[in-house]
């Protein structure tokens, strides 16, 4: 549903008529008015940022400087990140909304792509499913991390499930690939809980909301937010916060601003409350934003502030944004090509049906559309192509492994069948059904015993997973080093840990930053689908040979005779039209045709050329007749006759894909027709305007082989074909 | 060797010496075999009060001052008991608190030493006075 802006109700995408204007007055180092409000009538809001977001000492410098000066700076490649990231350290919310709404797309996307925290991109994956079966859990963990996401989120439908998912996500995970890191979304006690026993290594619950009473709504202040984060922290949990566009509207107390606007405040208190990260980009709340005029834009713009207050981006593109395929990767864009730290903060590996986050924007029946679009734009959207074989084992694997941990440490069996349906299956309603009251049990159980990443490592190792043990030994240690805390960290499969300290975005124009080439664009270009260009309509399905070659061909004396012309590779190099038609019973239907109309046929090879109406009018110059059928080796034909000019034609058969051998023979009676003078109908060809995007690189192929056969200056010669032909069973 | 927050992170691949658990281990010493020979437990894979220092230092070398100042406090809160992190939490959560409660939490906190987060809570009540986020 589209709808007009309604700004009272916070329904206005950006640039709000009362977005107040911005403002910043420091008397004697202290706040005394920001953002059209004077220190008494702060909110919570307010006086978490003038106490921890805002460095005034670059405050007096950046908000001098005029709206359209710090938007130029954003998009000109000669002022690096550091240096407008200096300057967002003492911009309000209001000066930040009002710079970013200043840019056009394009701009967004440029600014987006310099502000980037990590230097390469990255991708977030969803897997859930409707069973909370451990075993397809699993397998899709594995699956997720072979095809090269960095981080992967579970969720619960039953929160007691908690452990269980999460112990299915971390051996899934590592099995599929070390180092990649899973969070298991939950409320705040349970979640710190699977943290201190080492079953998670990040979460992203936190969220915020631009609005005092939106806030504390969601039973929360900037400073409880903030202690959470600590306490995250403090466990060894990276944390990255939530926030997005259209969430204070949907509940109710926008007080009349624009979304992009409270969103500025927003990701300003994510910034003072010391995350790393935000998870953003309106994420639940897209379809709202994009009801309105700018929608698109102004999620984009939040996304570009967020890499501007130095923060990593999960950029959203996870909740379904519209029914529409066009609008939702219209709006991918956005976030896919200037590339940000997670272009989506949850791809759902499994079917959306399966995702109970209501994510699923882009799903497993997506996987190999993305993977075409960054081979396509030669970006790098963080999804590998991996092929079907070693998807099946990687998720068989992962599906044992979590059986042996679960036997192990004696959690509810998981059976052979249910290894074998989580190997192979499509979705949940796959899995055979468990005793979810008993799974429920033993995750309470679980969870009293703490039940520990060390268990579940020294499960797999008793196992024989010796080398997944490792890898989920090495995701504690990584708890004990706690690098990952530091912005947009991700883990390498040797356990090293990549940020923007140690890999930052570094990108000041072209030459420079992260660049999809060498090994990792080999990697993205070779989809399991592509075709070898070098095999393609080479027929080798016959080795027989269809003709054989003949002398010179002379010039024919019987009225009735149609020359049947040829090109230069025909039956020969090629052997089957486009579409898969083998060039003798294609030769044969045409002999039959042309016999059925009276007349009387004869096949040569014209070798001088490729074009198929010089082929089909040299034939017509040697029929006896005067008139010829030509026909290229890719199955396109032309009904000549000598007295025309070579452009010019009788009939013309262009749509090659779509013919039959009964379309030749009819063109074959045709020729026939005109040689005897007799009233010829057309032959009756379909349209299909999608033909020659499907066909143009076999067409391109076919083409380049015709015009290599041809031999210049040759004479057409006489062609026999060696089978009689056949009466073509119709 | 001294630690060179601008040179030495990661800690994990360029500092494995300055790295230990809480019971003194080395970071190089959580393995595989040491869980299998019993040496590691659970409880002791965390990151300890001044690992999560350090951290905070690189944060601040890369000029991250609120990351920084959030990574300081969580070596602080590394000191707490898990059970008292979710109370502080909830305490600290609109409505839930006394202006005396909260009080009694940042004298907790210094108890523990974290001045650093007790400071925090101290700010935090005063703002909630004036915004009417405390219990009478």
């Amino acid at each position: 549903m589209l709808v007009t802006p309604l700004p009272e109700l916070g329904l206005v995408a950006a640039n709000g008529p009362n977005d107040p204007d911005p403002e910043l007055v420091v008397e004697n180092g202290v706040v005394v008015r920001m953002d059209g409000r004077p220190a008494t009538e702060f909110d919570v809001i307010d006086r978490f940022l003038v106490a921890h977001g805002l460095d005034l000492d670059v405050a007096v410098e950046a908000m001098a400087l005029s709206d359209l000066d710090v938007a130029r700076k954003l998009v000109d490649v000669d002022v690096p990140r550091a240096e407008i990231v200096r300057l967002a350290r003492g911009l309000t919310p209001a000066k930040l909304a009002r710079v970013a709404g200043l840019l056009d797309p394009v701009e967004l996307m440029f600014a987006l792509k310099k502000l980037r925290a990590r230097r390469a991109p990255a991708n977030q994956a969803h897997v859930t499913n409707l069973k909370e079966s451990p075993a397809l859990l699993a397998a899709d963990a594995a699956e997720a991390a072979v095809r090269g996401f960095a981080e992967i989120e579970t969720t619960v439908g039953v929160a007691r499930y908690a452990p269980l998912n999460a112990i299915s996500l971390l051996v899934g995970s590592q099995t599929g690939r070390p180092g990649v890191m899973t969070q298991c979304a939950v409320e705040e006690r349970r979640n710190l809980e699977l943290a201190v026993n080492g079953l998670v290594t990040y979460a992203e619950t936190l969220s915020v909301y631009g609005t005092e009473q939106v806030f504390v709504d969601g039973d929360d202040t900037p400073w409880s937010k903030s202690f959470l984060g600590a306490a995250y922290a403090s466990r060894g949990v990276k944390v990255r916060f939530t926030s997005g566009t259209g969430s204070e509207a949907l509940m109710g107390h926008a007080q009349g601003m624009s979304m992009l606007y409270l969103e500025a405040r927003c990701i300003s208190v994510v910034r003072a409350a010391g995350s790393q990260g935000v998870q953003n980009g309106s994420i639940s709340c897209v379809a709202l934003v994009l009801s309105l005029p700018g929608g698109t834009r102004a999620i984009l713009a939040e996304n570009v502030i967020a890499a501007w207050l130095d923060l990593e981006v999960a950029s959203g593109n996870d909740a379904i944004a519209s029914h529409s395929a066009i609008r939702k990767t219209a709006k991918l864009m956005g976030q896919f090509l200037p590339g940000t730290d997670f272009v989506t903060s949850g791809y759902s590996v499994m079917p959306r049906h399966d995702n109970t986050f209501g994510g699923g924007n882009y799903d497993a029946d997506d996987l190999d559309e993305w993977m075409t679009i960054q081979r396509d734009w030669q970006v790098d959207g963080g999804i590998e192509p991996v092929d079907e074989a070693e998807v099946t084992r990687v998720r068989g694997r992962a599906a044992r492994a979590l059986q042996a941990v679960f036997a192990e440490l004696g959690l509810p069996e998981v059976s052979d069948a249910e290894v074998d349906a989580a190997t192979i299956g499509y979705d949940a309603s796959d899995m055979p059904d468990r005793d979810r009251a008993a799974d429920v049990a033993a995750a309470d159980a679980a969870l009293d015993r703490k039940v520990s990443g060390l268990d579940v490592a020294l499960a797999l190792d008793r196992r024989g997973f010796e080398d997944v043990a490792r890898a989920v030994v090495d995701m504690q240690r990584q708890r004990v080093s706690a690098d990952y805390l530091q912005t947009s960290a991700v883990i390498d499969p040797d356990g090293t840990v990549r940020s923007a300290v140690n890999d930052p975005n570094a990108y000041t124009g072209p030459g420079t930053g992260y660049r999809l080439e060498g090994a990792r664009w080999e990697a993205l270009q070779a989809l399991p689908h592509v075709v070898d260009a070098a095999t393609l309509g080479t027929g080798a399905r016959t080795v027989q040979p269809i003709v054989v070659e003949g002398d010179d061909a002379a010039v024919g004396t019987d009225a009735t005779e149609v020359v049947i012309a040829v090109g230069p590779a025909f039956a020969g190099t090629i052997r089957e039209t486009i579409n898969g038609l083998d060039h003798g019973d294609v030769l044969a239907a045409i002999v039959a045709g042309v016999a059925e109309g009276g007349g009387s046929p004869r096949i040569v090879r014209v070798r001088r050329v490729a074009d198929v109406a010089f082929i089909a009018h040299d034939g017509a110059r040697l029929s006896g007749s005067g008139v010829a059928l030509g026909i290229q080796s890719k199955g396109t034909a032309v009904i000549h006759r000598a007295d025309l000019q070579p452009l010019d034609n009788l009939e013309l058969f262009g749509m090659s894909p779509l013919y039959s051998l009964e379309s030749y023979r009819a063109m074959g009676r045709n020729a026939a027709g005109y040689a005897l003078g007799n009233r010829v109908g057309p032959v009756p060809t379909e349209l299909d305007n999608f033909a020659r995007a499907k066909l143009i690189v076999r067409t391109t192929l076919l083409h380049a082989r015709e015009t290599r056969a041809v031999v210049k200056g040759a004479e057409p010669i006489e062609l026999f074909l060696t089978a009689l032909p056949q009466p073509v069973a119709l | 060797m001294s630690f060179d927050p601008t040179v030495d992170y990661p800690l994990g691949s360029r500092r494995p010496d300055l790295v230990e658990t809480p019971s003194g281990l080395a970071l190089d010493d959580v393995t595989l075999e040491a869980a299998r020979a019993g040496t590691l437990v659970a409880s002791d894979v965390r990151a300890t009060h001044a690992t999560l220092r350090r951290q905070a230092e690189v944060a601040r070398a890369t000029g991250r001052m609120q990351l920084a100042d959030n990574l300081d406090r969580a070596a602080e809160l590394a000191r707490v008991p898990d059970e008292e992190l979710l109370e502080i939490y909830t305490a600290l959560r609109p409505g839930r608190s006394t202006a005396m409660e909260l009080e009694e939490w940042a004298r907790q906190l210094e108890g523990w030493e974290a001045p650093l987060t007790a400071a925090f809570v101290r700010e935090a009540t005063a703002a909630y006075i004036e915004r009417g986020l405390v219990c009478a």
